[in-house]
């Protein structure tokens, strides 16, 4: 992949350096399946942005028709998967997923839109992971599952498939507010060795090329992603991960208070585009 | 490194040359070094730091590799110039550095790169590349060191100053 990508850098980045005044995102429609979705909204309610765009608007042809055809997904093996470990007994209740939820076209609908979400008996908000896992723990009597397992990737890919196509939609007051606050605190914060925030490239840079890549505005509408580079699934914690690690920053834990935070900060962002899991992206 | 691997070069064609390089290298040795400055000892007064912070003078042709690699200054990640027109994929984050050298003097660019935010204000995305201090969650890897060495910051203002229109 990386050896292909230099062999047309060369002949293409004539092209780049002379479309460099209009690095917008591109005009193309997301239609997935037949089913039209929300790749670019009027931005919510004290949005830094005027339009929200999903990321896929940013990609290449190439990688965008991906995304548009559930045959050529390469997300899809894993959907495939986790419908098998939603039909499998396990742990000490002997039960599946299916046993007590159903058909998960049915009960799985629009929770990964309005994720994560307040959870009183935790008293904090829960990511998409935490939630599988207290399920795992406390109903099947199983152990829980890392956070970037391939269980749990295929996990969230099939139970964010049953939200494809709805807007993104988080609750950000009441109890909630604190966390926002704390995400949007940490969306704002200067860290690492380059001494970078989130916003200086997704909020003051987006559309701009950092040298191969084309910067967007950082939307986590498609998560779990299927990245070309990681040649697999990975979730919004990891994507977060790898950005502090780029600018040289020790990240912080995935599934911990501090991602979680910046997850709910930046869902809010992105409110009213369509939920895409499984997004392919380069 | 790039450094004497280029002298080395030099006097490996031709002896007048090998003769010419060390009678440069003697006359820079014999002659008043500066001493090089620690990143928390440069004195950026009104956007300019005035001495050089190494105490070899910059070297262009180094400072342009420093300029387009990856791992080092990686200019390019955000800058255009077109004396590396054959590297491909060249940013445009920050303005294009071509004819820099005459809109930035080297004290000027001196103190851009030691620590832009002194000449742009708190909110530029430029890294500081000579700075330790007031960094906040550096992974350890990187704890207490800067992004390059002063006398890379040296050898990318050489090579900056030629970069005219």
């Amino acid at each position: 992949m990386k050896k292909s990508i230099g062999l047309i850098g060369s002949a293409a980045i004539a092209a780049i350096v002379a479309a460099s005044a209009v690095a917008d995102p591109d005009d193309n429609n997301l239609v997935i399946e037949g089913q039209s979705l929300v790749s670019e909204t009027t931005a919510p309610e004290g949005s830094a942005f005027e339009i929200i765009y999903s990321g896929w608007r940013f990609r290449s042809p190439e990688t965008q028709v991906l995304e548009t055809d559930d045959f050529e997904n390469p997300g899809m093996v894993a959907v495939e998967y986790g419908y098998e470990l939603w039909e499998t007994a396990a742990g000490s209740s002997g039960k599946s997923c299916a046993d007590c939820h159903g058909a998960i076209e049915e009960s799985m609908s629009g929770l990964r839109a309005g994720l994560p979400k307040w959870d009183e008996a935790a008293g904090k908000p829960l990511s998409l992971e935490h939630l599988i896992n207290r399920s795992i723990k406390e109903h099947q009597g199983a152990d829980a599952w890392k956070w970037e397992s391939a269980e749990m990737l295929a996990m969230t890919a099939l139970i964010g498939l049953q939200s494809r196509g709805m807007p993104l939609d988080v609750q950000t007051d009441g109890p909630m507010a604190d966390w926002y606050e704390r995400g949007k605190e940490l969306y704002y914060a200067r860290v690492g060795q380059l001494d970078m925030a989130c916003a200086n490239c997704h909020e003051d840079n987006w559309g701009n090329m950092i040298r191969a890549d084309h910067l967007s505005q950082g939307q986590i509408n498609g998560f779990p992603t299927y990245r070309l580079k990681w040649q697999g699934l990975g979730s919004i914690h990891r994507r977060f991960k790898g950005c502090m690690k780029q600018i040289r920053a020790t990240p912080y834990k995935p599934g911990g208070d501090e991602f979680t935070a910046l997850e709910l900060y930046v869902a809010s962002r992105g409110e009213g585009l369509s939920v895409e899991t499984p997004a392919v992206r380069q | 490194m790039n450094r004497t691997m280029s002298l080395v070069c030099g006097s490996a064609q031709k002896w007048t040359a090998a003769i010419t390089v060390g009678a440069l290298a003697a006359a820079s040795l014999m002659g008043p070094a500066s001493a090089e400055v620690g990143p928390d000892d440069v004195k950026i007064d009104d956007g300019v730091v005035a001495q050089p912070i190494a105490d070899q003078p910059g070297d262009a042709a180094a400072g342009r590799e420093w300029a387009s690699g990856r791992k080092l200054g990686n200019c390019l990640a955000c800058h255009a110039i077109s004396d590396l027109s054959e590297l491909p994929f060249h940013g445009e984050v920050g303005p294009p550095l071509d004819g820099v050298a005459d809109r930035w003097s080297a004290e000027e660019l001196r103190a851009i790169l030691v620590n832009s935010k002194t000449v742009f204000g708190d909110q530029t995305i430029m890294p500081a590349f000579y700075r330790t201090a007031g960094l906040n969650k550096v992974a350890d890897d990187f704890a207490g060191k800067t992004i390059l060495s002063a006398q890379q910051i040296e050898d990318i203002i050489a090579y900056l100053l030629t970069l005219k229109e």
